[in-house]
């Protein structure tokens, strides 16, 4: 796994100085007085609170601060540290690892970062564990900002709630030293949401010779050993669900929290279908479903977006298939690791607004996921690009990625269409369900029958 | 006296060494695979349920079964191979120089990891791979074959690519040390080359195959990522479910099959150890 800490001699020493639990502090001390040094002799620093409106001036005492951020893959974007440099001074040291390593790395290693960027699931496991520290909601002027999807898991006011570790259930705390999630909002938030998206089937417009329509359409005996299904449990065993109760075979009491009868149910209908030769392997990684559909093994499996556009990327067509049933919806956010305190905190918070302001969500709309504050968003995009990604408009001129390479060209229309219309239809975020060991023990089970 | 408490002072580091990396971890495995746990948290205890789930439930079976299978079918074909391919470099090329210069060639497939070693099998293998179009190409099948790529083929193959050259090692290096006069012996008393090979060469070379399997069955009993990529996830060996347990944070279920397939390894071994006598044939 990439970690830059390692090649970095500096960052080691803080390193191996946090074992004696001593140096952490030293090294922010020394920081520290340096920057007191640097403001008295420059005595120009502006103020220390963020002033709001736009254009923003962020505050200037953070400057030259390293805060340690450690996530998935999908948004440790090295363009943000970048950018988070240009605009704030602060150094962000970023490393990707799966969603396991994350949810390991987070709870055992509670000093090994200082912003944890997690989805809302492993939010679930992580906070009760303590490791973590929520963010006192006012000292963000971004927050109003936030999609209501994360405050009370209604994007409009008629959707329905959806079922799993919807954001909103694990998104605060009671209090400030709370480890108990909160059931309705209050001031001390665990995660700031960054990036979301609904997820669906995917498949091979080419190879699959009918219309799809539906989750148990991957169980078509016409497809026979050319499907897959990943193999992380807990999202797999979502997409089972999904699967299941398309087939009118199983009715959830709730998807994201399944009885030991459901979980006993859904994986005997897995492993029949495995047994049976329906699916032709099972994926762990972003790149091994990418492949999997590219070389044609597979021609309808579950994915991710950013998939997708990998395979169609080389000019393979390849569909992200709007289902009547509706999404599997995830979500991240970044938080907090409770070690945090001085300037060091406030280079956090000031770090998590700027997150909010509007140029990494626009980024982020870019590669095709959602931003957690929409509107600030559109400031950053073409009228083109909010049309095309947000509003699911035919896009008038080609879509191009932040990098400049063009992903769809003029005339397109995203897969599903606009942002509410997506996040509108989930019908299931991804989840920790309270028999999450027994449901592994099953999933083991059926990997291995 | 003296002597012997030189000898215990220079036995210390190997000791020490011994102590620290590998009974400390064993031991603390041990210790841990009896400790309860819930989705986040291990919670030290004293409880049989790992185990008791551990050997009761069918998976643990299942795995077993094909771990077993895939390592005793990789130790079949890597012993034939690497027995000939030792058997043509001790005793068919008679130049030295030659005989370096093969011996290294069999090693080029380790400049590469292992990790790419494995996953150039698979586009080869694909639906649309290399051997299939190759296949069609020649109008030896009208279909892909789909058995070659995710079946426990491709792992097997996989692992005889891996592991062939563990096997040769050890058995050239033994074959070196038998006495040219005896298989002459062998020769003016009439033997054929098949009688050689089968009284003279393959029990004098008794050593270097036991430390070649040792080798071989040990790295595919602990092995996971061969046969989570080779088998497209669809079969579980002993490895993948502690794989998979660990990934999940449950250690002490994974310490529990850990501490299981050591004993199953040591007994195999034991089994092993009962036929040669290692020290003795060196």
């Amino acid at each position: 796994m990439p970690d830059d800490s390692h090649n970095n001699p500096i960052r080691r020493q803080t390193e191996v100085d946090d074992a004696t639990g001593t140096g952490k502090k030293d090294a922010g001390l020394s920081r520290r007085s340096f920057l007191k040094a640097a403001s008295a002799l420059g005595g120009a620093a502006v103020g220390s609170g963020a002033i709001t409106g736009f254009p923003m001036i962020w505050a200037q005492n953070i400057k030259n601060v390293t805060l340690r951020q450690f996530g998935t893959g999908v948004s440790n974007l090295n363009a943000i540290a970048e950018k988070a440099r240009q605009d704030l001074g602060i150094n962000l040291q970023l490393t990707a690892l799966d969603s396991d390593a994350v949810t390991q790395r987070a709870i055992t290693q509670p000093n090994s970062y200082d912003i944890a960027d997690i989805e809302y699931w492993i939010a679930k496991k992580v906070f009760p564990a303590g490791v973590m520290q929520p963010m006192d909601t006012r000292r963000l002027s971004n927050f109003d900002k936030i999609s209501k999807l994360f405050i009370t898991g209604k994007l409009t006011e008629d959707s329905e709630i959806a079922q799993g570790t919807a954001p909103h259930t694990v998104g605060f705390v009671e209090s400030q030293n709370s480890t108990t999630f909160a059931s309705e909002p209050t001031r001390w938030m665990t995660l700031i949401p960054t990036i979301y998206n609904a997820d669906t089937l995917g498949i091979r417009p080419d190879l699959v010779g009918r219309p799809i329509t539906r989750w148990r359409d991957i169980m078509d005996p016409a497809f026979k050993g050319r499907t897959s299904i990943l193999n992380i449990p807990s999202i797999g065993i979502m997409d089972a669900a999904m699967i299941c109760e398309s087939m009118g075979e199983i009715r959830y009491g709730n998807k994201g929290n399944m009885t030991r009868d459901e979980i006993d149910a859904t994986i005997d209908i897995l492993m029949k279908a495995k047994s049976d030769g329906q699916f032709r392997a099972f994926w762990k990684s972003f790149d091994e479903s990418v492949n999997l559909m590219a070389s044609g093994e597979v021609v309808i499996q579950s994915m991710w977006s950013p998939a997708v556009t990998a395979v169609r990327s080389r000019g393979i067509p390849c569909k992200y298939q709007p289902l009547e049933e509706g999404y599997r919806a995830w979500g991240g956010g970044i938080g907090l690791a409770k070690h945090l305190s001085g300037l060091e905190l406030d280079a956090a918070y000031e770090y998590i607004d700027w997150y909010l302001s509007g140029w990494v969500g626009a980024y982020l709309t870019k590669q095709g996921y959602y931003s957690a504050a929409p509107k600030t968003s559109k400031a950053y995009l073409t009228e083109n690009e909010w049309g095309y990604w947000i509003e699911g408009k035919e896009a008038k001129e080609d879509i191009t990625n932040p990098e400049g390479k063009v992903m769809e060209t003029a005339g397109s229309v995203r897969d599903g269409g606009s942002y509410t219309e997506r996040m509108g239809n989930v019908a299931c975020w991804n989840s920790v369900m309270d028999e999450d060991r027994y449901m592994v023990r099953k999933w083991n089970e059926f990997i291995a029958s | 006296m003296a002597s012997s408490r030189m000898s215990y002072l220079q036995v210390t580091p190997l000791v020490m060494v011994m102590l620290l990396f590998l009974v400390f971890p064993v031991l603390t495995i041990v210790v841990v695979s009896f400790w309860d746990f819930n989705a986040y948290s291990l919670i030290p205890d004293l409880i049989w349920d790992n185990y008791e789930f551990l050997l009761t439930s069918s998976v643990t079976l299942k795995a077993y079964l094909t771990t077993l299978f895939y390592a005793l079918t990789t130790w079949l074909i890597t012993f034939v191979l690497g027995f000939t391919v030792a058997y043509y470099l001790a005793f068919h090329i008679r130049s030295p120089v030659i005989q370096g210069l093969m011996f290294v060639l069999c090693t080029i497939p380790f400049l590469t990891s292992n990790i790419i070693r494995m996953i150039s099998w698979i586009p080869l293998l694909g639906r649309n791979g290399l051997v299939n179009s190759g296949l069609q190409g020649m109008g030896l099948t009208s279909e892909p074959v789909e058995w070659l790529l995710y079946s426990d083929f491709s792992v097997i193959l996989a692992f005889v690519h891996l592991y062939t050259l563990f096997m040769v090692i050890p058995v050239f290096n033994s074959m070196m040390r038998i006495d040219r006069n005896l298989v002459e012996a062998a020769i003016d008393a009439g033997a054929s080359t098949w009688q050689t090979i089968v009284r003279i060469i393959l029990p004098l070379c008794k050593s270097g195959i036991a430390i070649g399997s040792i080798f071989v069955v040990t790295l595919v009993m602990g092995d996971f990522i061969t046969v989570r990529l080779m088998s497209g996830g669809l079969s579980a060996s002993v490895g993948v479910l502690i794989h998979n347990e660990i990934s999940l944070l449950q250690y002490p279920a994974a310490a529990a099959g850990a501490v299981v397939l050591l004993l199953t390894v040591l007994l195999l071994l034991t089994i092993l150890f009962r036929f040669i006598n290692i020290r003795q044939e060196l």
